[in-house]
Order: C-alpha cells, then sequence, then structure tokens
C-alpha cells in the first residue's frame, strides 16, 4: 500500500485477475469444518461433491489421483460459514469452534 | 478460456472448470452469492465478459488492489449494467467486423442485485431488451438493499423486516408486495426468461446455459440468501434457497418468448406448497409475524403465495 | 501538407451536421445517444448515414442520457471509438457517469449543443449544462461556429484517444445559435480524415484474453492516488492539443488555440467570453476602437483544462477584463468563468480588475448594446476603483 500514483496501473484497473487469492480470509472464522472419510461419497467413489460445489469461498479441495480420492478444506479461506456441513448428504462433516 | 461444448452440471465436470470467481474475495460468511456465480461459471460456453451492478458482490469482489474475478469484468455504477453491457456487445462485434477486435462473439452478462434490478436500474433493463442486445443479464436477488444496510427494495417480501420497512407495533414489516420482474421482464417477449437458485443446482446452471445460447436477450432471476440481512444461520444459505422453492415463494420457471410458460423440475414435482411459515421462522427478519396480532396479516400473505402459485400453474398448464 | 482546394467539399451546414459529418469521418465503433433538443439533428444525421451504408459503426438508441453514457463507457472499455451527444436535461441526467467515464479514463467524445438547465424547462442557449459537469474530469472545448465544431469533432478524437491523456472529451456549440444555423463549412475528403484521426489504439481494454477488473472498489488507501493521476492527465492535454493542432493546422490552414485573441496586445479592456459570443464580442471592439477605445477580446474555447497561465500571459497589462458568461454559479463568490480568470490573475504584476457580467440565460439575446453596457460599466468602475462581485445584464431589474 505504499505505491505512489505513479506505481500503480491507470484508473484502478486490476490487471491480475483473481489475485483476491492473496487476501486471506479464514481469520474471519469462529467455528472450522471438519470432515470424516468414512462416510463421504466423494472419497468412496468421486460422486457428490456438494461441499464442493456450494461452498461460497472456494475452500473445499476435492482431488483425484490414481483412482484414489482424497478430501482438505483450504483453511486459508474458509469463513466457516457451515453451508458444506448442512449441505452434506452423509453427515461427513461437523462444525468445531476454533 | 476454451470454448466449452457442453455446461458443466456432474462434479466431475465441474472440477475440470476453473471457477470463474477465486477465494480471498470478502462476502460476507455463508453468503450465497458466491455460490451463484460459481455456477454461473459452470455455464460458460467460452469467451465471456461481464458487466456489474454497484453491489454487495460488486463491492466486496473488487476491493482495490483485490479482484476475485478471473474473467473480463467492468463496473460502472449502480444501475446500469445493462447499458454497458449494450456498449460493450456493439462495440466487440463492430471491431471484430474491421479487425480490430480478436473475438467474434463474446458471451456478455450483465449483473445485478435485487435493488439495482428492481428499482434503480430497472429502466436500463427494460431498455437493453427492448433494443435485444443478445445478453443474459442475471439478477441475484437477496431480498433489499443488504450493501448499503439491509434496506428494503422492491425485489422485499411482504412482511420482511427491513431498516426501511421496520416491524412495530403498528406496521409489520413490509407491507406491499414484490414486484414480479421476471414476469415483466417475460413480457418484453425475450426469447428467454427463467428463475433459479443455487440449491437445484443442475436447474440453474442449464438455464444459464440456455441463456446464454439463445439468439438475443436472455433474463435469469437468481435468488440468493443474504444471512447477515435475513438474520439467519450462515449455514443455512442453500438449503433456505429449497425452501424457497417449496413454499412457493420463489418457484422456478423458464418463459420462452414471452408466451411459452415452462414449470422447471423442482416446482413441477411439488404436490403441495410447504406453509410459507415453515420459511418465516428460520429467519430473524420475519420473527414478528408470529405475534398474534400480526395472525391475520401473515395469513393473508400465504394467501397472497398460494393464488400466486396456482396463477402460475395455469400458467405453465401444471395442475 | 495542405489539401489542395478541388479536394475540400464546400457546404451549407448548421453546427449539428457539421458536427454529425465530423463523426462519420472519423469512423465510430459505437455511438449511443438519446434524443434532446438542440442536439438530436446530430444523431438524427448519423442515423441516415448509418441508414445507407455509409458508417461502419453501431448506434445504439438507449432509453436515457443514462444509458447512452454508460453504453459508451462500456463500448470505450472494450477499446472502441465511441461518441454521444446532449444537452441541458440530457447532460444533467449523465451527470453520474460523466465523473465515472472520466476517471475511468474513457476516451469518449461528447458533442453538446449547449442549453439552459431547467427550470422553468428552456430549450435555448446557455452554458448551464456545461459549467455543470465542469469538475466531471472531462476536457471541455466550446467551439464559435459551425466550421469549428467540425474541426474539433475530428480534433476531439485524436485528443482523447491520445496515451499521454485518456480522458474524455465535451465539444460545445451554442444551442440553437450555431447549431441550427445554417454556415459554410469546409470539409477534408474522407482518406485525409482517416489519416489524420488514425485508429483508436486502446490500452488496458475489456479482452477475454487478458482479464482485466475495471472499475472496482477503491478506498482511503488508493482512491486518492488515482485522483491524482487523472489530474495529471488532464494538466497534460494543452501541450497535447498543441501538438494536435499544429498537425491539422497543416492539412487546413485553420487553428483555434486554447483561446483566440482579438486586438489584444495594446487593450486596456479585455471582453472574455466563450463560444458564439466570441463573434459579436470582436465586432463590438472594432466598432468601439473606431472611437479610439482600446478594446481587446479573448475568447476561450478550452475551458477544461483552465489555460490559467496563458490567459494571464495574453491579458498582460490591460486595465480590466470584462468577462461575460452564460451560466451561474448560484451564491458563488462569482460565476464559474470569472472564478477562473481572477484566479488566473491573481499572481498577476499589475493585478486587473476582473468584471463578471452573466448574460444570456435561457437564450436571452446577447447583441452588441449588452456588451456596450458592460464595457461603459467597467470603465466607470475602474474610475470608481471598485466593482460588484458580479452583475446580471439583460434581465428587468
Ligand atoms: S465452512 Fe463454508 S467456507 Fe468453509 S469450507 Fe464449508 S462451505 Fe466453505
Ligand atoms: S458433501 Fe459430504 S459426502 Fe458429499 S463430497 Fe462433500 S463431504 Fe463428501
Amino acid at each position: 500500500m505504499s505505491e505512489k500514483y505513479n506505481e500503480i496501473p491507470m484508473a484502478g484497473n486490476i490487471l491480475e485477475p483473481g489475485n483476491s487469492e492473496k487476501y486471506k480470509t479464514g481469520g474471519w472464522r469462529a467455528e472450522k469444518p471438519i470432515h470424516n472419510n468414512e462416510k463421504c461419497l466423494w472419497i468412496k467413489n468421486g460422486t457428490c461433491g456438494r461441499c464442493w460445489i456450494f461452498c461460497p469461498d472456494m475452500s473445499v479441495i476435492l482431488t483425484e489421483k490414481d483412482g484414489k480420492y482424497s478430501y482438505a478444506y483450504n483453511y486459508d479461506y474458509c469463513k466457516g460459514c457451515g453451508i458444506c456441513a448442512t449441505e452434506c448428504p452423509t453427515d461427513s462433516i461437523h462444525m468445531e469452534k476454533e | 478460456m476454451a470454448t466449452e461444448d457442453k455446461p458443466a452440471v456432474s462434479i466431475k465436470d465441474m472440477l475440470k472448470r476453473e471457477p470463474i470467481l477465486s477465494s480471498g474475495h470478502r462476502m460476507c460468511a455463508g453468503c450465497a452469492a458466491p455460490t451463484v456465480v460459481k455456477l454461473m461459471g459452470m455455464a460458460l460456453r467460452g469467451p465471456t465478459i461481464v458487466c456489474e451492478n454497484t453491489g454487495c458482490l460488486e463491492v466486496a469482489t473488487t476491493i482495490y488492489p483485490y479482484t476475485a474475478w478471473k474473467i473480463p469484468w467492468i463496473h460502472v455504477a449502480f444501475e446500469n449494467a445493462a447499458a454497458v453491457a449494450s456498449g460493450v456487445i456493439e462495440a466487440t462485434k463492430v471491431m471484430y467486423s474491421k479487425g480490430r477486435y480478436e473475438h467474434e462473439h463474446v458471451d456478455v452478462i450483465a449483473l445485478g442485485g435485487d435493488g439495482s434490478s428492481f428499482d434503480i436500474g430497472f429502466g436500463a433493463i427494460s431498455g437493453a431488451m427492448e433494443r435485444g442486445h443478445d445478453m443474459v443479464y442475471m439478477c441475484y436477488d437477496n431480498g433489499a438493499y443488504q450493501n448499503t444496510g439491509i434496506q428494503r427494495s422492491g425485489a422485499t417480501f411482504t412482511g420482511q423486516e427491513t431498516t426501511t420497512s421496520w416491524a412495530g407495533s403498528k406496521i409489520p414489516g413490509k407491507l406491499e408486495r414484490k414486484k414480479p420482474l421476471a414476469e415483466i421482464i417475460a413480457a418484453h417477449r425475450i426469447p428467454y426468461v427463467a428463475t433459479s437458485e443455487p440449491y437445484n443446482y443442475r436447474d440453474f446452471i442449464t438455464k444459464f446455459r440456455k441463456a446464454l445460447e439463445v439468439e438475443g436477450p436472455a433474463f435469469i432471476h437468481a435468488f440468493s440468501p443474504c444471512p447477515r440481512g435475513w438474520r439467519s444461520a450462515t449455514g443455512a444459505s442453500i438449503s433456505l434457497s429449497k425452501l424457497a422453492v417449496e413454499t412457493g415463494l420463489h418457484p422456478l420457471y423458464e418463459v420462452i418468448n414471452g408466451e411459452e410458460w415452462i414449470m422447471s423440475g423442482p416446482s413441477k414435482r411439488i404436490k403441495e406448497l410447504k406453509p410459507v411459515d415453515e420459511y418465516f421462522k428460520t429467519q430473524g427478519q420475519f420473527k414478528h409475524l408470529f405475534k398474534p396480532e400480526w395472525e391475520d396479516f401473515r395469513k393473508r400473505i400465504q394467501d397472497q403465495v398460494t393464488h400466486d402459485w396456482e396463477l402460475l400453474k395455469k400458467k405453465c398448464g401444471v395442475d | 501538407m495542405s489539401v489542395p482546394k478541388d479536394k475540400i467539399t464546400v457546404e451549407g451546414l448548421t453546427g449539428d451536421a457539421a458536427i454529425a459529418h465530423a463523426l462519420k469521418q472519423a469512423d465510430l465503433d459505437v455511438l449511443a445517444a438519446y434524443p434532446i433538443t438542440p442536439q438530436t439533428i446530430i444523431v438524427e444525421d448519423y442515423q441516415r448515414f448509418a441508414a445507407d451504408g455509409e458508417v461502419n459503426a453501431a448506434v445504439i438508441p438507449v432509453e436515457s442520457e443514462h444509458s447512452a453514457m454508460s453504453a459508451c463507457v462500456g463500448a470505450s472499455a472494450v477499446g472502441g471509438r465511441v461518441a454521444t451527444a446532449s444537452a441541458s436535461a440530457g447532460l444533467a441526467l449523465m451527470w453520474e457517469i460523466l465523473y465515472v467515464a472520466a476517471s475511468m479514463r474513457m476516451p469518449i467524445v461528447f458533442t453538446v449543443a449547449n442549453r439552459a438547465l431547467s427550470g422553468p424547462i428552456n430549450i435555448h442557449n446557455d452554458h448551464s449544462d456545461g459549467m455543470g459537469m465542469r469538475d466531471s474530469g472531462f476536457i471541455q472545448l466550446y467551439c464559435q461556429s459551425s466550421q469549428e465544431a467540425y474541426d474539433t469533432t475530428l480534433m476531439a478524437f485524436r485528443l482523447a484517444e491520445h496515451h499521454d491523456v485518456l480522458l474524455p472529451v465535451m465539444v460545445g456549440i451554442d444551442g440553437f445559435i450555431v447549431s441550427h444555423n445554417v454556415e459554410r463549412v469546409e470539409m477534408l475528403p474522407d482518406d485525409v480524415v482517416e489519416k489524420f484521426v488514425g485508429v483508436r489504439v486502446p490500452i488496458q481494454n475489456l479482452n477475454p484474453n487478458t482479464p482485466l477488473t475495471l472499475g472496482p472498489l477503491a478506498l482511503t488507501d488508493y482512491y486518492f492516488e488515482f485522483k491524482e493521476q487523472q489530474s495529471r492527465a488532464i494538466m497534460g492535454v494543452p501541450k497535447v492539443y498543441k501538438e494536435i493542432e499544429a498537425e491539422f493546422e497543416k492539412i487546413t490552414g485553420r487553428k483555434y488555440g486554447l483561446f483566440e485573441t482579438y486586438k489584444t496586445e495594446d487593450a486596456d479592456i479585455i471582453i472574455l467570453a466563450m463560444s458564439s459570443m466570441g463573434g459579436t464580442a470582436k465586432v463590438v471592439a472594432d466598432a468601439l476602437r473606431e472611437r479610439g477605445e482600446k478594446i481587446g477580446v479573448i475568447r476561450l474555447k478550452m475551458f477544461r483544462p483552465f489555460p490559467a497561465e496563458e490567459i494571464a500571459k495574453a491579458v498582460g497589462d490591460a486595465k480590466a477584463v470584462a468577462v461575460f458568461e452564460k451560466a451561474m454559479s448560484f451564491g458563488g463568490a462569482a460565476h464559474p468563468l470569472a472564478v477562473e480568470v481572477r484566479t488566473a490573475l491573481y499572481e498577476a504584476k499589475e493585478r486587473p480588475m476582473v468584471l463578471d457580467f452573466v448574460v444570456g440565460l435561457g437564450g436571452r439575446d446577447v447583441p452588441p448594446t449588452t456588451f456596450v453596457d458592460g464595457i461603459e460599466k467597467t470603465k466607470e468602475y475602474l474610475k470608481a476603483g471598485k466593482a460588484p462581485k458580479y452583475e446580471t445584464l439583460g434581465v428587468r431589474k
């Protein structure tokens, strides 16, 4: 934030798409989602993904490698809203106080 | 972005796409609007430009020097995204014809909240629809001017308490009914109008894709819960979208060319509407309606919703 | 190289028609406009060119002036060459977006047939619309004739789109007085205009290949820096304008400068006015000079940025500057033009008296006698050594 007027782009234009990733919103969280692999459909067979679809903060990380599915949160951004927990059809997510 | 043959409606396909909005935006926890935008992104088919009205989403996704947007995006003012989009569309076409723009076609989306769409920017939308620019206008409706601190808009429900429609000892929140915006836009006889909400995400994405694919203007009215303004649980936003459909407060339908009305699956499957009370109970903004003195008022709201639902069924040829 | 006479088209054109021709030759990409008297002919004529396939531009017949300027911002953000036209209440309805257009650095050319603001509603000329937008960040160029309107509109694209500028330009003509008055206009051949105005080369435009975010929220930490950029950009305009005009002069032999001076060198009293009043003022100066009075005229063309230093230099040793202006800033220390002139002359060694005569509101005629009246008063005030802060002339009181 120390840039002078001539060190920033014209007119407030932001040249780097999606650079809000530099701004961490994880600190807003009062509760954090905890995931349990046991019944999760993504872990089981790579289906469902409702937590990923509905998360407003793009903080659910679903990955697949060689047919193996894994699950994680990006706590740098997760605001702890609990939508993923509410929408999970298998009760695989619960919220815990920070 | 590569040209996409079909919208992503399965998790496998969705994961192949990069969300058009990145993390680090500053929308409130549990706000449904970023999810709405994410779903919109799943429908895109190629080069796209977004023109957005001032509002929560606009402000909280582009706080300088950060932007959450990964596709070209412009904001000019509160009430004019439809007009800005008109200029964007026509400029790309003419410049392409003169060899000064690379893309023969760019999908142009205009976005606005309910305040800017139902109220202050209504004229600009109507003008753009009448002129027939090939755009998709999407209103994400969170039921009030939430960005400025929860003031009533034309989209606010009857009985809803806001900071300009207080629930007092004499008046039970907003007295007037919600403006039927999608119906009004449909009356412009544009190719495509649809209502949607994030819970039924396949329905949402499919409709948005249709809106992009028709030639000429299309309009999407997307319901978008707001935990802060509604005083609802942050985790409930998606389930409240579902409930709004089930109670008939936000029925899902499409209107083709202003004349063919089609009830969408999730609404069509409803045998009987859930009582609006079930919806009202979930939110602080309707709490006052359960006081004994507003019993009648609440019943009248229910009657109105039931009446509108029957009317819609008739238009859609559903019994 | 000057264009040979036989290549030049001479036509009797109104100011509006002259502007429409300039817009046609400038090869716009988008024109978005809404009808309002006395600007309407610009858009009507342009629409006819479009109907006859004489232009390759999209004309957007928007539902309001607010949307006109908004559509222009959208089209300009894509990188297009863009113009609109309006006046009075229509311009006032654009007001919000004028500021945004300038601050987003959109090189839009905005032709205005200057007209009084309501109320009472009045369709005739004064400069209250232009003065109402004076702080919007637009460059403002006021023209005296149809020829000047044509020339200035062409130059405006070069100026607006220049990478050291990137600001919108208002080109003003007096409503009805110039907009509807037929005058002889020399028009350049299309290929000469094409070469002169060139093609806009956008930087940082809306383009899927390089996804930018334009028009974000900037708060206490950055907003001020963007205003600093904007202020510096507009202050650099005179230099660029002079370069462009020098090039234009080579082709046409015509130049106007930031302002025109007429017999100012030895003048005791200088009339300072804008637009069509410039012509009358010169006639008055000539007549009074025949009576031995040393009167000169400054006809200001560029109101924004205000060429303060140059004006001070041109005023030189004159004893008084009589400002004749067609707008009021109700309750102000003086009215818009006089405020600028007084400020410009504040540092002068021998500070001249600056008189502020408000004239011609709502199209009230400003005949030579009004100027003579002002000059007589100026002489009195000079003798008395003091003057009122401003005065209205030509009103029943
Ligand atoms: S708690 Fe909310 S923000 Fe965090 S991962 Fe779940 S849905 Fe996303
Ligand atoms: S919603 Fe539940 S079951 Fe589905 S993928 Fe997420 S955690 Fe697994």
